[in-house]
């Protein structure tokens, strides 16, 4: 298990690309650069890539010898964007179940779960996002019939380099759960059913961390999870690796905060629809909040609260909050999702950290990627407008280094049927 | 969302995260059904010939005035007390094709009274100065589902899909809508909306009657009711009816069986309509022998479809299934007014630009089932470059409050392949095209005068992710103001959660 995970995560740090698209040394020149790191935005300024990293950023660079120059006048560079809760990769279509490795109604796995073993990166939805800045996700599960769904990772929409996994940025990134009303589905219909379950998988997790060899000889009280389910719970009642819960309800957050303060548990709320109810809570309790800002219905009774301002109310009482889609297809609306929460009164830099240098630190790999610094990954896009508007859209995206080709299904799609007077079928149109 | 779709990705995340449902594009809650209504007693129901001259302006109430015997199911709707407005110095997208800077627009008596570069106030009217802000028609949704799936979307609240039989014809999605339902406020206070065709759900290849509606929520429907709206017919094809009814063993179970259902059912129509043409002509001709056929609802909308008032909206994905119902349409005598979602018609615009059809589709949604693969973000752009009629809709409680991003979504891909698509292109597609796609494009959906007053002042550009409607009339009255107390709607639902939804507006 640890050993996995010490190997997927330097294995995404490696670097990748003796293929078609080698990292190349490129600079962008002229751009309005928002960094998100300690320089700030630059105005006309430079990034320069180099080895699948950044090499320098700023108002004057200087450039090396043998170097691709894209002027970006009037255009705007951003780290790669960043979905903290996507099923990409994991997903083809949603309604053709072959295709669909999110959850699993196989009740005899549930924390032992990892999505890493299913990831695609081969999968069609990759292009259809990464054309429009969408550079890095977190593939997650879904809870199928368990409350625990399992392990997520983080991965770089790349493709699938030149070694097995090395898309894989860190795997795996975070436990996944779920309490609330999906909660109390899962659990016999009541909230107090699911809250026990999970502290009945911690205490046994807890007990078969002091008495494995014990448990091995057969010599142990039987445990409410299999043995792989509570290996991988190790790493999460030693606050090592994340809890994400999703869960919308005020009174709900409040439970799950005394949970995860009960077993010491590293909790990230998902969801949260009502968390500006109880963001003076959240905020003391260091609790980072995955949000999806569009889903402002009151469409459950465990989200009679929603509102579009709950970014800006959760940002404003110090949560540190991170924007996810939820979805696979349109993972690439996350910007939708930062843009809309502006128009409701997060500022614009907390925004776009949201999408960036935010979730880097929540998910553990702000050393490497989220902001424009030397020495990181160069995750970079360069946009022809403001990346948060509905109407821009990328001109050119790198990812670790390398320019992504940009086209994709849909691209070829439209470009097949863009001149319906084609006299040649379209079947043997080539876009 | 479907029974399939519950248990897969979309369901779960749906309940982990809190994410309304896809109510049509999944066919959604196709969930036992509670009280199919029992419907009506006139289903002859006239298209409106004129734009409406709403009727009720004394105190007798829409209510009592039913009450007092007039026909039954017809609208009662009255507009809020209105006095004349001019918005002054405002971009005015007028959505009949102008864009006119620092213009006008004058209200008066619930209707646009004048357009331009400058009007005169007339005396008493006040003055809106709209510097910095845009004005648009009122946001037409095509393809809601408001009020039939209603928040919270409890099983209870589920009334959109009769799914119990292929053909539903007979049912009307007014006797399900709830105006209690919150969805309505946000559609008005964030969306700009002002009218929207709420339809039933496509688990059926007939699902029944939609309802057109103006977006202020009253005691019943009837007091919604768009006057003189014709009805539509909910059509569906493809996946989502053999789905649900293969699943239960039954026809259909394939795409031909879709085929041969729809067929089958018009030629019953056609015979219907037959015979009451018949026994009218005898009952004229004062024959003996004129006796007059059994009712039936089902073959009341269908025979009305053929005879032109009520409106074919056709749930359709792929284009050669579009083509496919473009032909049953031929063989009938019946026109298809709208093909909704429409993933594929970009493939075929040019078809559609020559028959008249509008599509109604989505910016950017696909992937979610096989029939909606090949969706591409430039589909309204194509339609629009092929001349067709284009609608952006939205089949969502989420989606109607941002019709105004969904279609700048669409514009921008335009552009992004060369096109050079305007502001003043794209607001049709959410004014004036869903106004003819739902057959109300005469009372509605353009600034212009005569029409009725429906009108969004923007904070800026309706296409900019950080615009919010500041304010919104309806029928010349300020039926939302973002900065004014008494201007926020709250339904009965709302009222008494203590400190959630009373912060939570807009």
């Amino acid at each position: 298990m640890n050993a996995r995970t010490a190997l997927t995560l330097f294995a995404g740090l490696a670097l990748a690309g003796a293929t078609a698209a080698r990292p190349e040394t490129v600079a962008i020149t002229g751009a309005t650069i928002h960094t998100m790191g300690p320089q700030g935005t630059i105005q006309n300024g430079t990034v320069v890539i180099e080895n699948g990293k950044i090499r320098a950023v700023g108002a004057s660079v200087p450039l090396p010898a043998s170097v691709r120059r894209i002027d970006a006048h009037g255009q705007v560079v951003t780290p790669g964007l960043f979905d903290s809760y996507s099923q990409i990769g994991l997903v083809e279509v949603n309604a053709v179940e072959d295709t669909e490795d999110a959850h699993s109604q196989d009740d005899r796995i549930t924390a032992a779960f990892n999505v890493a073993d299913a990831i695609n990166p081969r999968s069609m939805l990759i292009p259809v996002n990464r054309v429009e800045g969408l550079t890095r996700v977190v593939a997650a599960p879904n809870p199928g019939k368990s409350l625990i769904a399992g392990q997520g990772a983080v991965i770089d929409l790349g493709g699938p380099g030149d070694r097995p996994g090395d898309y894989l940025v860190r795997s795996p990134a975070a436990m996944f759960a779920v309490l609330g009303e999906a909660g109390a589905n899962l659990s016999g219909g009541a909230r107090e059913s699911s809250i026990l379950r999970l502290r009945e998988a911690f205490q046994d997790t807890l007990d078969y961390i002091a008495n494995r060899r014990a448990f091995e000889q057969g010599d142990r009280r039987p445990y409410l999870l299999s043995r792989l389910d509570l290996e991988a719970l190790i790493p999460v009642v030693k606050g090592e690796l994340p809890l994400v819960v999703g869960v919308n309800r005020a009174s709900d957050i409040e439970s799950t905060l005394r949970l995860a303060k009960e077993f010491k548990l590293k909790l990230i709320l998902a969801g949260a629809a009502e968390g500006w109810v109880v963001a003076r809570q959240i905020a003391e309790a260091k609790v980072p909040v995955l949000l999806n800002t569009l889903n402002n219905l009151p469409e459950r009774f465990e989200t009679l609260g929603a509102t579009l301002e709950n970014p800006a109310r959760l940002y404003k009482a110090g949560v540190t909050i991170a924007f996810m889609s939820g979805d696979a297809h349109n993972s690439r609306n996350i910007k939708q999702e930062a843009g809309n929460a502006v128009a409701y009164g997060l500022p614009w830099d907390a925004a776009l950290a949201a999408m960036t240098s935010v979730p880097a630190r929540i998910w553990g790999i702000a050393g490497s990627y989220g902001t424009l610094e030397p020495g990181k990954d160069a995750d970079v896009v360069i946009w022809d407008g403001d990346p948060l508007e509905v109407t821009s859209f990328p001109t050119a995206v790198f990812i670790r280094g390398k320019a992504i080709p940009m086209t994709s299904r849909q691209l070829e799609l439209r470009d097949r049927y863009k001149d319906v007077k084609n006299p040649l079928p379209p079947v043997y149109r080539k876009p | 969302m479907t029974e399939t779709l519950r248990r897969t990705a979309f369901g779960a995340l749906a309940l982990l995260l809190g994410f309304a449902p896809l109510a049509c594009a999944s066919s959604s809650a196709l969930s036992p059904q509670t009280a199919a209504p029992e419907a009506a007693r006139s289903g002859a129901m006239k298209r409106g010939e004129k734009p409406s001259q709403v009727p009720f302006t004394g105190p007798a109430s829409g209510v009592e005035s039913r009450r007092a015997g007039e026909s039954a199911y017809t609208s009662t709707y009255q507009p809020l007390p209105s006095q004349s407005v001019l918005i002054t110095n405002a971009t005015v997208l007028t959505a009949a094709g102008e864009r006119i800077e620092r213009g006008s627009v004058l209200m008066r008596d619930g209707r646009i009274a004048a357009v331009g570069q400058t009007v005169e106030a007339p005396a008493g009217a006040v003055v809106v100065d709209g510097a910095g802000k845009w004005v648009t028609p009122g946001i037409i949704d095509a393809h809601s589902h408001l009020g039939v799936y209603a928040a919270p979307g409890v099983e209870a609240s589920s009334d959109g899909n009769e799914a119990t039989d292929p053909n539903t014809a007979e049912v009307w999605a007014e006797h399900s809508v709830w105006p209690q339902d919150p969805q309505f406020p946000l559609a008005l206070a964030t969306g700009g909306v002002t009218t929207m065709q709420i339809l039933p759900g496509s688990a059926n290849l007939f699902g029944g009657r939609s309802v057109t509606v103006k977006n202020l929520p009253a005691r019943d429907v009837y007091g919604m009711k768009f006057p003189g709206a014709p009805y539509g017919l909910k059509m569906a094809c493809g996946e989502n009816p053999k789905r649900v009814y293969g699943g239960k063993g039954r026809a259909p179970s394939t795409r031909m069986g879709n085929v041969a259902g729809y067929r089958g059912a018009w030629i019953k129509a056609a015979k219907y309509r037959a015979d009451w043409a018949e026994y009218e002509r005898k009952r004229q001709a004062g024959e003996d022998d004129a006796e007059q056929p059994d009712r039936n609802l089902q073959l009341e909308t269908l025979a009305g479809v053929l005879s032109g008032d009520i409106l074919v909206q056709n749930h359709c994905y792929r284009a050669d299934e579009m083509l496919t119902m473009i032909d049953i349409a031929k063989e009938f005598g019946y026109k298809v007014t709208a093909f909704h979602h429409a993933v594929e018609a970009y493939k075929i615009a040019d078809v559609l630009a020559a028959n008249g059809i509008c599509a109604d589709v989505w910016a950017d949604w696909w992937g979610f089932k096989m029939e909606a693969l090949d969706g591409i973000r430039e589909n309204a752009a194509l339609l629009q470059k092929a001349g067709a009629c284009v609608v952006i809709h939205s089949d969502s409680s989420e989606g109607i409050q941002r019709l105004n991003q969904e279609a700048a979504k669409s514009m921008a891909a335009g552009n992004r392949m060369g096109m050079n698509l305007r502001e003043e292109d794209a607001i049709r597609w959410l004014t004036i095209n869903p106004a003819k796609s739902i057959g109300v494009d005469r009372q509605t959906g353009s600034l212009e005068p005569g029409k009725m007053a429906d009108v969004v002042l923007w904070s800026g550009n309706p296409f900019s992710v950080y615009s919010r409607p500041d304010k919104v009339y309806i029928d010349g009255a300020l039926a939302y103001d973002r900065n004014d107390p008494s201007r926020q709607l709250k339904t009965d639902f709302e009222l008494g959660i203590r400190d959630t939804r009373e912060e939570v507006q807009p």
